[in-house]
């Protein structure tokens, strides 16, 4: 198994839920990048989401699109988080996942991008804008290469696409909680339990839902139903006002905020 | 083999990138649309707005005087410029507007550019009673700031888009963005043969209404088929429309136009044919301007119609199989192409169709008498008007 499904594994072994942070990669640059990883993992992150920035985010909202800007600006390119990474494993083994769009991978290279992300110590993609229909071109090589290949379910997503989702995702499902773009939102939609609930039985594997959640009281009513909370444009408005120690101490904070919030949610 | 195939590939090209949210979206439009194109009803319904709402069919004009200027094959002009609303997008935006109430869509969103195709979709907004918003550029908005009123006067919403380039790439972006958030109400009405499968095969369907007319006309006029077509292609879907109807015709060549801007040798252009390279963006395989790192580059066009870093998946088909060429056209031929037939004939292009012009002025002259060439003249100019005074140093 994957250090992805492992660590659902060990998690619900004792019944606890994963904390998923995301942040862009290369915000404000790479190094800094760098240093958050291993801070948000101490600070309870259970697995971590890199943002690939790309020119053209279609499915982000304002403030995921501008971190993907900076990033950009500051000179970030697939390479360069690639080995990013590299540097990090050294002293990190906290299951890493790159988010992004299909474009820079294509142009990077399906297969060299599968070799060199496993050889990196990547250990999941989800490419925002690659269907379970277009998927065959990257999942054929990332199964091989040992790199999960993650999908999303929707509120649209209906009984048989359910399936198909079922039985081509490795390490887990992310379970997208609105009709909408990311972005922090005031209020989870009151159908949200019903439809993790529902959705959860379907599936083999562990089910994270993510977008609109902010806070450590949203982080818990999800965790009363899903198997993982993923947290990105919350942790990412903080790039918008600090830098350097204090960023890294604000995003550590809010970890640990999200983490209790998980936590007093999956006693429930 | 007839393209696109059941998942919306034209070879390599086309397809369905998008986020999960829409794909079942994209399902339905497809199914709807398969289930209503060859429905009696509907293309009768389609066929009155074309002919007593659009004018169609319109002319197939024979270019006396600039043929004669030119002295080689005989000038055709297919005159869309003549259709209500003055260009060839409501050929597709009266169908996609039909199929839309067919499906109980009460609200429609578009992207535009240069605004023409923003300024058809919120008159078929007005026309069938449905809610308009409309996506534009802000570095657009500024740029055709009379189809910016036109739309408001339709009653459309104009939403101005800032991020990224500030351009018709973005606005696409931030129509997807918006359709994403409110699939369950609202049609995506695409103004071209690009973006996800079914659009390049919807959009290329209704708009080969041109190819068809322009088909028999020629028959009727030359009693053979024509030499040559020759389209401006931004997204494409004015020369998809002529080319698609004459595919099989393998005799008849057809070219494309794309605009270089400064040059193809300076960077700044809107050619991805003619130099750009295979990716994918805003749902589609294709070709794209892009950097090594396969982020999209910024298009440059004096026709805001043209300034899109991508192309229609099927162009990208067309090419790589050899049955069309593309050819670069610059800023400055296309503004020599818009005075020149504005002068020889008394009719203003649009900067879009300028640019086929301009590639019509290299053409002629190398081809015989007894030849001829069809283009298609995809839109009036009135529009450019300050653009083309701008590029002529010309304060009005």
């Amino acid at each position: 198994m994957s250090r992805i499904g492992d660590t659902f594994a060990r998690l619900g072994k004792t019944g606890d839920k994963a904390l998923i942070t995301f942040i862009t990669a290369g915000d404000p640059d790479l190094t800094a990048t760098a240093g958050l990883i291993p801070r948000m993992a101490a600070a309870g992150a259970d697995i971590i989401e890199l943002g690939v920035p790309f020119s053209d985010p279609m499915a982000d909202g304002p403030t995921i699109q501008k971190a993907s800007e900076r990033a950009l600006a500051a000179g970030t390119t697939l390479a360069g988080i690639l080995a990013m990474v590299k540097e990090v494993r050294s002293s990190c083994q906290v299951p890493l996942l790159l988010m992004g769009y299909y474009n820079p991978i294509y142009i990077y290279g399906v297969e060299r991008f599968c070799r060199d992300a496993v050889a990196a110590g990547v250990d999941g993609v989800l490419v925002v804008d690659l269907p379970p229909e277009e998927s065959a071109e990257l999942k054929t090589v990332a199964d091989q290469a040992g790199l999960d290949v993650i999908f999303l379910l929707t509120p649209t997503s209906d009984a048989s696409r359910i399936k198909t989702v079922n039985r081509l995702g490795r390490g887990f499902i992310y379970y997208v909680s609105v009709t909408g773009v990311t972005g922090a939102r005031t209020a989870l939609a009151d159908s949200l339990s019903a439809s993790v609930t529902a959705i959860r039985r379907q599936v083999r594997l562990p089910l994270a839902v993510g977008f609109g959640i902010s806070t450590p009281e949203q982080a818990a009513g999800v965790a009363v139903v899903a198997d993982g909370v993923v947290v990105g444009s919350a942790i990412v408005k903080l790039f918008e006002e600090h830098r350097n120690r204090e960023l890294v101490e604000r995003v550590a904070d809010m970890v640990r905020g999200l983490k209790d919030g998980v936590r007093s949610g999956q006693n429930n | 083999m007839k393209l696109p195939d059941k998942q919306g590939h034209f070879g390599q090209f086309g397809g369905r990138y998008v986020s999960e949210t829409l794909m079942p979206a994209l399902l339905e439009l497809e199914a709807a649309y398969r289930k209503y194109k060859n429905n009696r009803e509907f293309k009768d319904e389609f066929d009155y707005y074309l002919k007593q709402y659009v004018g169609r069919p319109n002319p197939l004009y024979f270019a006396g005087k600039l043929t004669e200027k030119l002295g080689g094959a005989k000038i055709y002009l297919k005159r869309e410029d003549l259709n209500h609303t003055g260009a060839h997008k409501v050929n597709n935006t009266i169908g996609q507007g039909l199929l839309a109430k067919r499906m109980g869509k009460r609200r429609v969103i578009a992207e535009t550019g240069a605004g023409q195709h923003g300024v058809a979709t919120a008159t078929i907004a007005a026309l069938f009673g449905m809610e308009c918003e409309v996506f534009m550029g802000e570095e657009d908005i500024h740029r055709q700031s009379l189809n910016v009123f036109r739309m408001k006067l339709l009653g459309a919403t104009v939403t101005p888009v800032n991020s990224g380039t500030a351009t018709l790439k973005d606005a696409m972006n931030e129509a997807m963005r918006n359709w994403t958030t409110y699939v369950a109400d609202t049609f995506y009405v695409i103004g071209t043969v690009a973006g996800p499968h079914p659009y390049p095969m919807m959009v290329r369907d209704f708009q080969s209404i041109i190819g068809r007319e322009a088909r028999a006309q020629h028959l009727k006029a030359e009693g053979r088929l024509p030499d040559v077509l020759v389209a401006a292609v931004g997204g494409g879907s004015n020369a998809m429309g002529l080319f698609y109807p004459f595919i099989k015709d393998r005799e008849v060549r057809m070219i494309g136009v794309e605009a270089s801007g400064y040059g193809i040798n300076s960077g700044k252009h809107a050619a991805p044919l003619c130099a750009g390279s295979v990716g994918v963006l805003h749902g589609n395989r294709t070709y794209l301007l892009q950097d090594n790192d396969g982020q999209i580059s910024h298009a440059h066009s004096i026709s805001a119609g043209l300034d899109y870093p991508g192309v229609g998946p099927e162009h990208a088909w067309l090419k790589e199989s050899g049955r069309a060429d593309y050819v670069p056209i610059s800023d400055d031929e296309a503004m020599e192409g818009f005075q020149t037939l504005t002068m020889e004939e008394g009719i203003l292009p649009a900067l879009e169709s300028a640019h086929a012009i301009a590639h019509v002025l290299k053409l002629a002259p190398t081809m015989g008498k007894d030849q001829s060439i069809v283009v298609c003249l995809s839109g009036r100019g009135d529009k450019d008007i300050h653009t083309v005074a701008e590029a002529m140093g010309v304060s009005l």
